[in-house]
Parts: structure tokens; C-alpha cells; sequence
């Protein structure tokens, strides 16, 4: 039986009460280099920034600002692996689309183009492989976007996860805007356009065949009418994000980052459905760290918020749409939340992916 | 589900600190034994609510944090076993053994799977028959009983690829371990509700005599820690030292008689190490001889790992109660999240985690200012 059992039993000595010290180094990939908090961020400081240099890189934004014969574009790309491959609400076909037009969406651009390049897996069924394609196109036109170029590779069994898709996209900036972070300003205030942590939920509803009382749809859509209605009320938006890996924790952790003020939002205004509350509670997660798809969060000068608001209201993709908070001097960097009871929290950025509680 | 809103509500919470406040004279030091009711405290920010006389000390309660070393390093072991599918509870992946943890094993090519259920773990077991699969069933009284049912059910079932690494602690000779301690200031407790609603109220009232302290059955919600404090200040401030259940809606004095008999039937009482602690006589459970085919330190003959824990983290002291995770000088510096020196930062449920993600602002500056950003 265990060593330990078979050892004499000393009485407990606090003075020698201690924790161990190992070394914590990371010489492989882990899924939390994916899962878009601290270690994704390293990840891409410490070997793809330096390896691939370049100034528009630096700018580390969802999608790259370009300036190209005298038009502003935004240019962005993404991956998507997802199991299933179709899940309540949506599929990879759907986020390919939505993921990557948000992208562009968020740095003020409408998608107007967009490459796909399709990884399949040996011994996938032809069916699914229509299926996705399919909802693929359909989220193309819905977002009003042409997929104009593609490829496709097929890898041996056992070496993919059935359908990995990555595309990229590419938009015009209209004049006059100019959303990044290093813009906010403390006063600015802090909207979401609705409830927060469906999409992960729904996924992982079916991913880890969990059964909730509710059945829980992914938010997936695409933003850029949403953002074109934003605009314009005003040009002056200064930075949005969609809260995807890591949630909104990461996107408002990002924003202090980058623009150096800090952000103070109040727990109880932030929207989440009582289902995602629940879904939450029962696996011990916080749902500000839950990802979005259909969500994107502004901050706004004071001065345009309720006109921004009401816009947003005005548009079926931001009806729930509601002021959570508001950029701060205090704390530079860092995110904190009022909580519910009074109360304070630092809403700290993920380390890697959060993991469901033992009780 | 529903009833959260119900516990969080901010009226009903003044209402409670108000009465708390009322009835507080002197300064008092109560334990929760609970990691989950320590993250709900710093979560919630009840701390920051109470009045300056109570002082909440975090108890060990937290499996992730005690599970010892060298359990680690046996699961590490196994994990790496090419015929093996080791699963386990998420927030077991990133407590570090010795150099590495169960996500770097799952990097290396291990197969390691989270699982919500040790019964997802047996379905895995029944579905793949050429391999091994491995559950690793650690925490308190209140895992306890799904795990031993289901090893119960590999038993039944005559599954015999199943097996499962156990380290599994009981909360009432951890509470005799710290209050025997010379240098205790706890008190009185909050006990953790979900261990009673599993094995009942009656191994407390002995210790609650003895050391003369008041126990009181505390839940998780906002609104139950408010009430269990409420109700241990009361007992305090009358010179009283008994034990009250706060959380009668899950909690019956008997526990569940049903999940106690799996208990008795799968698991024995035995003595374990708890990490950061030592070994703590009688306080833990192993499978018994009966089950001894579906034990797997015996199947993989793990049982000869032995490692030498360093000094160079204080979250024993943190467990016991002795040492705030801030007043570590390695908090927020060498220890953080991403870097812990301990499994108190790396887990969940963790005090030094529940301080470093919830509460550095509140902390003297240069710490607050040392512990940011994360990267």
C-alpha cells in the first residue's frame, strides 16, 4: 500500500510544515500556449514577435492596420480547432467565418474578403466535410463577405482532429477611425454588446457531454453590421474587442495592458444568462473567463456612450447591450471588479485555460 | 439549479454583517476549513466586509493544495505509461511534482484526459479494453463516495482495465492536527458543508469539547459564510463552544448513510501525508484489500517513489493558519501562478492563489506592485 502508510507516524510538526519548490520550466507545447491568457502571450513574445521582427506586427492587435496604395486595410488571420465540429447554435464552418471577420471588425474594418484553407483528416466522412463547407459559405454570405481564395491538405489519420480550417481576411478601415488600445482614456466607459459565456458553454455542453437543464446555443455571429451601426453614431470609438479564448477577463486585461489605465467593472451588471451561471457554478468557472463569439466590448468616450449605446440596442446583435464600467487612473494595467456584495477583486488574465474544480 | 442569486443577495448580506458588527466585541479568529469557502470569501470580498475583529485564517481544505508529492509523482509515473489513459479532475493537471506536472506529461505524449466524473473514467475503461485507464481519485470527504462507487462498479462490472490512484483526506484529524498545534490561534471554525453532508455532524461535537471551540456547519454561498460567521461570533462573544449546523437545507446531522456504507465497504482509515503538513495519523482512506486489483499504486508498483521536499516554500504555514499568503516574501515574486513554488498558488482553491488573482490591489503596494502584471 502507499510508502507513506508504511512509514512510523511522527506527530505533525508545524515548525517543519513546508511546500515543495520545483523547478516550473516548459520545454514542450501545452494547451494552455493556446488557450489565449499569460502563456499564449509568451508564446508569441518570446519566439514568433522576435523571430518574425517587423513594425506592423508589434502593433499585436486582432487584425493588422496596413497602409497600402493610400488605402488603410486590416488584414487578419486565424485557426480554428474545435471538437465537436458541430455544436449548439454553430459549427468550425460558422466560427471560421465569424472568428476572422470579427477580427477585421474590431479594428473598425468590414470584411471584404477572406481565404480558407481546409486540414482534413484521412478517413473523415465526405458528408461532414459538406456539412461544414456549407455552413461555412452560409456564414460567408450572411456576413457579407466572398471566400476568394483556398487550399486544402489532408493528413494522415490520426494526425488531425477530423476538420482544422484556418482563413484570413482582409477590409478596408473607413477614415476617421482609429480603435486601439493605446487610445482609452481613464472616463471611458466600458460596454458590452450582451451576455457573456454562452459560446464556451455550448461547446463544451457537448465536448464533454455535460447536460444542463437549458440547452445553451453559441452566441457565433458576425459583428461587422454591429460595429458599422457603433460607427455611425460616432468615429471616435477608441478600442473594441471580441472576447473570445479567455473571455471578457482577457479582453479588458489586454485593453489595461496595452493602454496603461486601469478598468473597473461592477460584477452585477456584467449580463450572464442564468444558464451559464449555473452551467458555471456546477464546474467551479468563472464565467468572465468563459469565451465569446457574438460579443464584442467598447470603450467609449463618456460624452458618445448613451448615443453608442442606444445604437448598439438598435441592432438585433446588440440588444442586450449594457455599461459594465469604465477606465480608470487607478491601478494602471490591472482589471478589478466591485463585487456584488461591495466588496473588490483583481480580475487577473488567465494563466492558460481554466480547469473545471475537483468540488 | 437555481437559488444563486438567492444566496448573493446584497440586502440580505448587509443585514447579516450588520448583526455581525453588532454583536462583535473583541477581536476573534475563525478558520474556515474550506478552500472553496476561502475562494468565495476573497471572490466575494466577505473579508473586506467583516468587521476588523474577525479575522478569517485559511484553513488546509483545499485537495488540490495537500494531495503530497509524491502522490504527484506516482500519478506523473503512470501518466507516462504509454498503455496507460490517465484521467483526473481539471485542476489537477498544473499542481507541479517534482520538475514537471500532468500537462507537460500530456506534452510529452502521455494520455492524460480531464474528466467531470470517476464514472466518465470507467465508461473510458469500458470502451477501450486493450488499454489501461487510470482515475485519480484524490480530495475530501466529499469525492469520496463518487469514487468509491465507481470502483465498486469496475468491481461489479468486472471491468478490470480500471483502476485508480487514491489519495483521499478527511477534514476531522486535520482540525485535531491544527488545534493540537502549540502555536494555534484559531478560535472557532466554519466547517465545510458538502464533507457533513457526507459523513454528518458527529465526529465534531468530541472536538469541539476538547478544545473548546465552536464548530459551526458553514456552506459556500456569500450569504452562508456571512451566517456562519455570524453564528461562531455569537458563540464566542457567550463563552460558548458547540457545534450548530448553518447549513441545514444540505446538511442532516447523520450525513448520507448511503454514500457512508460505500465508504466503509471500498475505502480504511489510514494514516496519509498531507503536502505542506506531514502525515497526519488516521487521515486518510485507501482502497481496502478487497479492492486491491483496481488499487494502482499496486498495479504500476509505484509505490517506491520517495521524495525529498525542499524548504524553500512557506504554504504549510499558510495552511496551518500561521502565515497570510502575502507575508510570504515569495509571493507574487518567485511564486506566482504561472511560477508556483507551491500547490497553494497553482490550485483552484488555493489561499495563495485566492490572494495573488482576487486580492493584490489590497496589498501593501510594493507586493501589489511586485505581483503584476502575470507574465
Amino acid at each position: 500500500m502507499s510508502d507513506t502508510t508504511d512509514l512510523p507516524v511522527p506527530a505533525p510538526d508545524p515548525a517543519a510544515w513546508t511546500c515543495p519548490a520545483p523547478v516550473r520550466d516548459l520545454p514542450r507545447v501545452v494547451m494552455g500556449h493556446g488557450g489565449g491568457g499569460a502563456l499564449s502571450a509568451e508564446l508569441v513574445r518570446q519566439i514568433f514577435a522576435p523571430a518574425f521582427g517587423g513594425d506592423v506586427l508589434a502593433q499585436m492587435g486582432d487584425a493588422a492596420v496596413l497602409s497600402l496604395g493610400g488605402a488603410r486595410l486590416a488584414f487578419s488571420t486565424d485557426s480554428y480547432v474545435v471538437r465537436p465540429l458541430f455544436f449548439p447554435g454553430a459549427s468550425i464552418g460558422d466560427l471560421a467565418v465569424n472568428g476572422t471577420v470579427n477580427d477585421l471588425a474590431m479594428s473598425g474594418a468590414r470584411a471584404a474578403y477572406l481565404s480558407c484553407g481546409f486540414i482534413l483528416e484521412e478517413g473523415v466522412e465526405l458528408d461532414v466535410v459538406t456539412r461544414v463547407a456549407e455552413a461555412l459559405g452560409e456564414a460567408a454570405r450572411t456576413a457579407r463577405v466572398e471566400v476568394a481564395t483556398g487550399d486544402t491538405k489532408v493528413v494522415e489519420s490520426g494526425h488531425g482532429d477530423g476538420i482544422f480550417i484556418n482563413t484570413a481576411g482582409i477590409g478596408l478601415v473607413p477614415a476617421g477611425v482609429d480603435l486601439r488600445p493605446q487610445r482609452v482614456v481613464p472616463g471611458d466607459v466600458v460596454i458590452v454588446s450582451g451576455t457573456i459565456g454562452v459560446h464556451g458553454v455550448a461547446v463544451m455542453s457537448v465536448r464533454e457531454g455535460l447536460e444542463f437543464e437549458v440547452e445553451i446555443k453559441s452566441d457565433c455571429a458576425a459583428l461587422g453590421g454591429l460595429v458599422d451601426a457603433m460607427l455611425a453614431v460616432t468615429p471616435d470609438l477608441h478600442v473594441l474587442r471580441d472576447p473570445t479564448r479567455g473571455g471578457l477577463a482577457a479582453a479588458l486585461n489586454e485593453i489595461a495592458e496595452a493602454s496603461g489605465t486601469g478598468v473597473v467593472i461592477r460584477e452585477r451588471d456584467v449580463p450572464v444568462p442564468s444558464a451559464v451561471v449555473n452551467a458555471c457554478a456546477i464546474l467551479g468557472l468563472d464565467p468572465l473567463y468563459i469565451a465569446n463569439e457574438g460579443k464584442l466590448v467598447a470603450f467609449v468616450p463618456r460624452e458618445h456612450a448613451d448615443a453608442v449605446l442606444e445604437a448598439m440596442r438598435a441592432h438585433p446583435l446588440g440588444a442586450d447591450s449594457v455599461i459594465i464600467g469604465e477606465a480608470v487612473e487607478a491601478h494602471p494595467g490591472m482589471v478589478v471588479a466591485r463585487t456584488g456584495l461591495g466588496g473588490t477583486r483583481v480580475v487577473d488574465l488567465p494563466i492558460g485555460e481554466q480547469l473545471p474544480r475537483i468540488c | 439549479m437555481k437559488y444563486i442569486d438567492e444566496f448573493q443577495d446584497p440586502g440580505l448580506a448587509r443585514r447579516l454583517l450588520d448583526d455581525i458588527h453588532a454583536t462583535v466585541t473583541r477581536p476573534w479568529a475563525l478558520m474556515e476549513v474550506c478552500g472553496g469557502q476561502t475562494h468565495s470569501i476573497i471572490r466575494h470580498g466577505i473579508d473586506q466586509l467583516l468587521p476588523e475583529e474577525v479575522e478569517l485564517i485559511h484553513g488546509p481544505g483545499c485537495p488540490v493544495c495537500v494531495t503530497p508529492l509524491e502522490v504527484i509523482d506516482k500519478a506523473l509515473e503512470i501518466a507516462s505509461r504509454p498503455e496507460v489513459v490517465f484521467c483526473s479532475f481539471g485542476d489537477m493537471l498544473r499542481v507541479p511534482g517534482t520538475g514537471r506536472d500532468l500537462f507537460q506529461v500530456r506534452g510529452e505524449g502521455g494520455d492524460v484526459r480531464v474528466v467531470y466524473s470517476p464514472l466518465d473514467a470507467l465508461r473510458i475503461a469500458q470502451q477501450s479494453p486493450d488499454r489501461e485507464v487510470v482515475f485519480f481519485g484524490i480530495g475530501f470527504e466529499t469525492t469520496a463516495p463518487p469514487n468509491a462507487m465507481t470502483v465498486h462498479q469496475a468491481r461489479k462490472l468486472g471491468i478490470e482495465n480500471f483502476s485508480m490512484l487514491v489519495s483521499h483526506v478527511r477534514v476531522p484529524p486535520a482540525i485535531e492536527a491544527i488545534m493540537s498545534s502549540p502555536s494555534c490561534r484559531v478560535q472557532g471554525f466554519l466547517a465545510a458543508g458538502h464533507v457533513c453532508s457526507v459523513m454528518g455532524v458527529g465526529e465534531y461535537p468530541e472536538l469541539a469539547e476538547r478544545f473548546r471551540v465552536p464548530i459551526v456547519v458553514t456552506g459556500f454561498e456569500p450569504l452562508d459564510i456571512l451566517e456562519g460567521v455570524r453564528r461562531a461570533v455569537r458563540q464566542l462573544e457567550r463563552g460558548e463552544h458547540t457545534v450548530d449546523n448553518a447549513y441545514a437545507r444540505a446538511v442532516r446531522p447523520e450525513g448520507n448513510p448511503a454514500a457512508r456504507t460505500m465508504l466503509e465497504d471500498v475505502f480504511e482509515v489510514t494514516d496519509r501525508a498531507w503536502r505542506g503538513i506531514g502525515v497526519i495519523p488516521d487521515s486518510g482512506w485507501r482502497l481496502s484489500s478487497k479492492y486491491r486489483d483496481h488499487d494502482a499504486e499496486y498495479r504500476f508498483a509505484v509505490g517506491g517513489i520517495r521524495t525529498a521536499e525542499p524548504a524553500e516554500c512557506r504554504s504549510g504555514e499558510v495552511l496551518q493558519g500561521l502565515l497570510k499568503p502575502h507575508e510570504c516574501e515569495a509571493f507574487g515574486t518567485l511564486c506566482t501562478p504561472r511560477t508556483p513554488l507551491g500547490a497553494t498558488m497553482v490550485s483552484s482553491e488555493g489561499a495563495c492563489a485566492a490572494y495573488y488573482l482576487y486580492r493584490r490591489l489590497d496589498l501593501p503596494a510594493t507586493k501589489a506592485r511586485e505581483a503584476s502584471p502575470v507574465v
